[in-house]
């Protein structure tokens, strides 16, 4: 679909702003033969053999790193994990020799993860390997509001018209802003909660985006609820007084979501407070789709690496 | 001996505005008049330009001592002469911080031993800045410190800021605020706003500076006492001041070009020469400001001249200093974006460089009248140029001007009758006349 006149091949993939509807339809159309790949008996296609990928992670993660290099290595990538605490960086490399360094060594992607919003983008103005941005602070998650989409395509059948509330801390959350420029993008409609002081103040002013302070306006007829993780030292900081206000007076329960649509689809981006901002019976019940966000995570990399990297040839991938 | 022919002489206190010759001699204007001639003096023709007071930065950072790689005397004295400055004012919070009468002195010497330009020293109201106890404020007085500022961030305590009032009243010096509430900026590094919550990026709300600017005002209006506003960018402080003034508060206020020109909307969080404190704000701030300028809300323009190492700037925008370069874009950002635009007039802009800062500081510099001293800048509002960090006099190289076509260039710029600068070029020792 759209393949032969629209190419991916070199784009660095630092945020969802960057990319059209139909850029986005591209990914997504990628990922479902991708997810294929996965439910094969061997996973492994060339499609990226003698391409070599950096990880390079400036702050902890498990899901995000461990599912961009299972994604290299199903299509045959050379995928290489750098961390902060391994590496240089420690010792007080500047980011700028660090990615030259990484460059030399011949690399064709960066995937990057770090705390400052904008690394990603100041990465990409730095060194010539196409950069994928794996989290820059608040700003961006642009694979995990990717596998979002997909994720409720899966289930929906379509994007168009439908409404998403994104429940809990909206400020500091990058995932939240990538899930709003694709979600918009895509023409849906999308409803943020929660505690005021966990709201960016000046969001409302974005075409397609309702602010509610209530997460219960929100969720009403909702077609998808996407609850966001609490960081504990939000409390610390505090934003809110307790964890067990949060989850009496935010948190997303059976009776809650009772307000949504009856098919409504919960999703986390992991890692979850169970009995926080999400009581156990709504993340393991029947409207859970957050196991497998997970898999849907690993078909999106490997679409978007395939399509940056190779333009998505069908060839390489079949 | 000097003759300027033929220039438009802007002099702002002596409400001059008229084509005429200035004659300098022994270091001091002698005479302004029509078709002036003095045998043996060197004529400047200044035919179709500008002639004006020599500018006053009351706002500068030279780094010195402590932070040479970022700017010292010399760097800094050299970028101000390019930019048509014959004084400036150096903030205190250098390493160490300049709270002493003893450091106070030997920055007068080192700027003397330097001398292209005259450089004022302002002291820090409380000792290292820590804004805990003032520092010796009336011994920096007898050293020559103009004023006194813990710039850089907002002193927390009240009462020390009002000692710090009371304490001054004594010796009639304004105290230069900072006006940012700390525990409302800690985390950010650009105005909270639509821009702010779109790039996830932590904010420095306007409200901060309102509280600091308010609370400010009210200290001055109770102890009799007198408060700049430092860096004015919000529209409900420039309120606050307006107001103030009206009252008979002693209240004054300066604003920077960039503050009073660019907008959140130019933050890219990959290039960090749009992070300062206080941060760029949104438009109605900006037209807010620029009324305020117009109005007489704010008494002077300065460029919050902050230069950083290359090294330090190009990194993270979160991690990178705040600050940049200003003395050499600054006349060249005003007379592009207000002047040739219409929005303000020549002799308001010069006025806010050169006599108002002055007054402020009680200095005798900026303007023309005879007997003064001869500190005078040519400037061709008609030169286009573009900013090119490479020409730069000061080691500071990210600023959010280079690259930009202007229109406007200070051309000369003499200090006590002697040109330190022509067509760009700042005389060191060896070919300074």
């Amino acid at each position: 679909m759209g393949k032969n006149n629209m190419s991916l091949r070199g784009r660095n993939v630092l945020g969802l702003e960057d990319f059209s509807k139909e850029e986005i339809r591209l990914v997504l159309e990628t990922a479902k033969e991708m997810k294929n790949i996965i439910h094969r008996d061997i996973k492994k296609v060339p499609a990226l053999r003698g391409k070599s990928i950096v990880n390079l992670f400036y702050e902890p993660s498990t899901r995000t790193r461990t599912s961009f290099e299972l994604a290299g290595k199903y299509l045959g990538a050379d995928v290489v994990n750098i961390t902060a605490s391994t590496s240089s960086i420690v010792k007080g490399e500047s980011l700028r020799d660090t990615l030259y360094t990484v460059e030399a060594m011949g690399v064709d992607a960066i995937v990057m993860r770090h705390k400052a919003e904008g690394a990603a983008a100041y990465a990409s103005r730095v060194v010539a390997p196409v950069i994928v941005n794996a989290g820059d602070g608040a700003h961006a998650h642009p694979s995990q509001g990717l596998l979002d989409l997909f994720t409720i395509e899966q289930h929906k059948g379509h994007l168009e018209g439908l409404k998403v509330a994104i429940l809990g801390d909206i400020l500091h959350s990058r995932v939240a802003r990538s899930d709003i420029q694709g979600m918009r993008k895509m023409g849906m409609e999308v409803h943020l909660a929660g505690p005021k002081t966990l709201l960016p103040r000046f969001l409302f002013q974005e075409p397609g985006i309702f602010v509610h302070e209530r997460i219960e306006e929100a969720m009403e007829a909702a077609d998808v609820i996407n609850v966001l993780r609490i960081q504990l030292e939000r409390q610390k900081a505090g934003l809110f007084p307790s964890m067990r206000e949060y989850a009496r007076v935010f948190g997303v329960n059976e009776k809650r979501l009772s307000l949504a649509k009856k098919d409504v689809l919960v999703l986390h981006p992991g890692p979850m407070n169970k009995g926080l901002e999400i009581a156990p019976d709504v993340a393991y019940g029947d409207h859970s789709a957050i196991q497998e966000q997970v898999q849907n995570g690993v078909a999106i990399r490997m679409a978007i690496l395939t399509l940056i990297l190779t333009g998505g040839r069908k060839d390489a991938v079949d | 001996m000097l003759l300027i022919k033929g220039g438009r002489v802007i002099d702002p206190k002596n409400r001059m505005d008229e084509v005429a010759d200035v004659f300098i001699e022994g270091g001091k204007i002698k005479e302004i008049g029509k078709d002036l001639k003095a045998d043996g003096a060197k004529i400047v023709d200044a035919k179709g330009k500008i002639v004006t007071p020599g500018l006053i930065d009351m706002h500068v950072h030279f780094r010195e001592p402590g932070q040479e790689a970022k700017e010292d005397f010399l760097s800094g004295s050299k970028a101000a002469a390019a930019g048509g400055f014959t004084t400036v004012a150096t903030m205190p919070n250098t390493k160490p911080v300049v709270d002493t009468a003893a450091l106070v002195r030997s920055m007068k010497e080192r700027a003397d031993s330097v001398g292209i330009i005259h450089v004022e020293i302002i002291g820090a109201l409380t000792k290292g800045q820590k804004g805990e106890e003032l520092a010796e404020l009336g011994d920096m007085v007898q050293e020559g410190a103009v004023a006194f500022s813990d710039d850089g961030h907002f002193d927390d305590s009240a009462k020390v800021f009002m000692n710090g009032l009371d304490y001054l009243h004594t010796f009639d010096k304004v105290i230069i605020s900072h006006e940012e509430e700390t525990s409302l900026v800690e985390e950010g590094v650009m105005n909270e706003g639509h821009r702010s919550a779109m790039l996830g990026i932590k904010g420095r709300p306007t409200v901060a500076e309102d509280i600091a600017v308010a609370r400010d005002v009210l200290l001055a209006e109770y102890t009799g006492g007198r408060v700049h506003v430092a860096h004015i960018s919000s529209g409900r402080s420039v309120e606050l001041v307006r107001e103030a003034k009206k009252r008979g508060v002693r209240v004054t206020a300066e604003v920077t070009p960039q503050h009073l020109t660019m907008t959140d909307e130019l933050v890219n969080p990959y290039d960090s020469c749009t992070k300062i404190n206080p941060p760029l704000r949104e438009q109605k701030d900006v037209d807010a400001v620029l009324a305020g300028l117009l109005d007489g809300t704010i008494d002077a323009i300065v460029t919050d001249h902050s230069p950083h190492a290359q090294e330090e700037k190009d990194r993270e925008y979160i991690y990178a200093p705040s600050g940049f370069p200003g003395l050499e874009t600054s006349l060249g950002i005003l007379l592009t974006d207000l002047y040739h635009k219409g929005k303000a007039e020549l002799p308001l802009l010069i006025s806010k460089m050169t006599w108002e800062p002055a007054k402020i500081f009680g200095l005798d510099a900026g303007t023309l009248s005879v007997g003064s001293p001869a500190d005078v800048a040519i400037i061709d509002t008609e030169f286009a140029w573009t900013v090119d960090d490479k020409e730069f006099y000061t080691r500071g190289t990210h600023s959010p001007f280079v690259g930009r076509r202007l229109k406007g260039k200070a051309v000369m710029t003499i200090v006590d009758g002697t040109i330190v600068m022509q067509d760009g070029k700042v005389m060191d020792d060896t070919t300074l006349s």
